[in-house]
């Protein structure tokens, strides 16, 4: 396979670094809410360059039917793009990155194809960058098709677990590296590739199912970085800095973002991925230990608790995404403001099903961004807030993370709601959090709980408001 | 080992620092654009997918996996891109009330 490294005249390499520049400016750009659209569009044409120019590569034949599949998945991406809705933005995010590992894995089998068994060895280089970008694509594929399905509720959220299943997952992994430092020591057959690549696939699905769905923001975010790194790998397999350099951008983003969601749970990676987390339970004893029985409460109440506030910070969670309820809340806050009552969000890092989740799902309905509050600013203001209203959030505001050493959140980083005068929180039922863990705030003496569906409570909430 | 694959290593490592250095400026407000923005920047691996697509003599099968190859990346780049469009465009900073405005005109 020569055609990729030789035949790129000085013209596509430097249509190539024109793309780089563009991709690099497209995430700066991303710094500032006020010009980031302007980024995407950058990138977007940095990539238009790169694809057009790889045409123009000497010797690169099946053009017409490369360009007949480009025109058919083209408007496929784009539609599915344009109707997804802001709640299944997650899922989405899910699929297109899993697709893009799919790419990289499929790209080192037909590469490897061409290669081996070749009368001389492959450079040590080559056979590593192939094996690992189709081991590590395949993992970002399947792993990121379960999230999907998890995400857009084909399979059960809650995570799936049997006895064994680390070791069966350690099994698994030993035999797929065993295969591939067979093909790096030199048995280079193509069957060894393709049981590498099953037995990722089947790797990436195994290593995603246990995990629920309060960890999906690292899983997300873990799988971005898959995708990118292998992307990288493949530039090293084809001899293209452009993938390399976009790879790893990708890669390096995901890692990070990867690094800040662990850390806002409070818990290592490691932690996060196999340990577990849907397991542990905490007894009903340990919530009537901190002060007893909830107090249900009315709209009405609750209405003239916020008209009357000065300051009301609104707390989303999953269940505002998942009741769609997030126009009704905007609409709560403008009666608010029209009363003169201040009212901000309080964002926590990893309320939602993937990074930034709540920050989206408030931007779709009007929410002017500058009411957004992250964590570490909006935290000192709870002192000073009459009204903590806790809309479909559960364990992102659970003070045992702080108090409870032996809460199996302890140590997280929450938003101190309970700092506020009165906290509202309003929920489906009695059931506890997606982590299974019962909340002691609910039973703190300034809480009042508004039991129903978080849209038409917030709906309830703001015909009440206007009679007030 | 040879000198082409060190000259990628190192782009590779300069790629990594420099990504590490401009997406930690990305405040956590735009972090779902982020995951979707880079999501559709690793859509380049379409560009990959077209070269080994392009390689003639394939046996069929290898045919229908490189132009699969270039099916699931053309999907990646398009709706990468369009997604993470849509999402930015829904950002909008608060309008000033019209006290605000009369104070920002003097």
């Amino acid at each position: 396979m020569i055609v990729a490294s030789v035949s790129r005249s000085d013209w596509i390499e430097l249509a190539y670094i024109v793309a780089i520049v563009c991709f690099i400016l497209a995430l700066r750009f991303l710094s500032n809410p006020a010009h980031a659209r302007k980024g995407n569009w950058i990138g977007a044409f940095g990539m238009a360059v790169a694809i057009v120019a790889t045409f123009f590569i000497a010797g690169l034949k099946n053009i017409p039917a490369i360009i007949i599949v480009m025109a058919i998945a083209a408007p496929v991406g784009a539609y599915a793009a344009r109707a997804v809705k802001m709640t299944a933005m997650p899922q989405m995010v899910a699929l297109f990155n899993g697709v893009g590992g799919g790419a990289a894995a499929l790209i080192s089998l037909a590469d490897f194809h061409e290669r081996a068994p070749a009368p001389d060895r492959l450079a040590l280089s080559t056979s590593v960058a192939v094996v690992l970008s189709a081991l590590i694509g395949s993992i970002s594929f399947m792993g990121s098709m379960v999230a999907f399905a998890k995400l857009q509720e084909l399979i059960g959220g809650r995570p799936i677990q049997y006895p064994g299943q680390q070791y069966a997952n350690l099994t698994l992994m030993g035999a797929i590296v065993g295969l591939s430092i067979a093909i790096i020591a030199g048995y280079e057959h193509q069957w060894v590739l393709g049981v590498i690549i099953i037995g990722s696939l089947a790797f990436g699905a195994l290593f995603v199912l246990p995990i629920g769905g309060a960890d999906m923001p690292v899983v997300i975010a873990l799988l971005n970085a898959f995708t990118g790194v292998a992307t990288a790998l493949t530039g090293f397999v084809l001899h293209q800095n452009v993938l390399i350099v976009s790879g790893m951008l990708v890669g390096a983003s995901g890692t990070l973002l990867t690094l800040m969601m662990a850390r806002a749970m409070g818990r290592s990676v490691a932690n996060v991925l196999f340990g577990a987390f849907g397991t542990l339970q905490v007894t009903a004893a340990q919530v009537e230990a901190a002060g007893g029985a909830v107090r249900p409460t009315t709209p009405e109440d609750v209405a003239v608790m916020l008209a009357y506030g000065q300051r009301v910070v609104i707390v989303p969670g999953y269940g505002l995404a998942v009741a769609q309820a997030q126009h009704a809340v905007r609409e709560l806050a403008t009666e608010l403001e029209k009363k003169g009552v201040d009212v901000k969000y309080a964002i926590h890092p990893v309320a939602g099903r993937m990074p930034g989740h709540m920050n989206v799902l408030l931007a779709e309905a009007n929410v002017p961004y500058d009411q957004l509050k992250e964590m570490e600013e909006i935290n000192p203001a709870f002192d000073q807030t009459d009204v903590a209203l806790v809309i479909g959030a559960n364990d992102v505001t659970n003070p045992a993370a702080r108090n409870d050493p032996g809460s199996p959140i302890y140590g997280m980083p929450i938003l101190n709601v309970d700092h506020a005068q009165n906290v509202v929180v309003l929920k489906r039922s009695m059931n506890p959090g997606f982590a299974g863990i019962d909340n002691p705030l609910f039973v703190d003496p300034k809480t009042v709980m508004l039991f129903g569906d978080a849209k038409s409570s917030v709906e309830k909430l703001v015909s009440a408001v206007k009679q007030v | 080992m040879n000198t082409s694959f060190l000259i990628e290593l190192t782009v590779l490592i300069l790629a990594a620092f420099l990504g590490v250095e401009v997406i930690s400026k990305v405040p956590t407000l735009l972090h779902t654009p982020l995951m979707s923005g880079t999501n559709a920047i690793h859509g380049i691996v379409l560009v990959g997918a077209i070269v080994v697509a392009g390689i003639p003599g394939q046996p069929l099968w290898l045919h229908i996996v490189t132009l699969a190859a270039v099916a699931l990346g053309t999907g990646n780049v398009v709706g990468g891109f369009v997604v993470t469009d849509r999402m930015l465009e829904m950002f909008k900073r608060r309008k000033p009330t019209p006290a605000e405005e009369a104070e920002q005109q003097k």
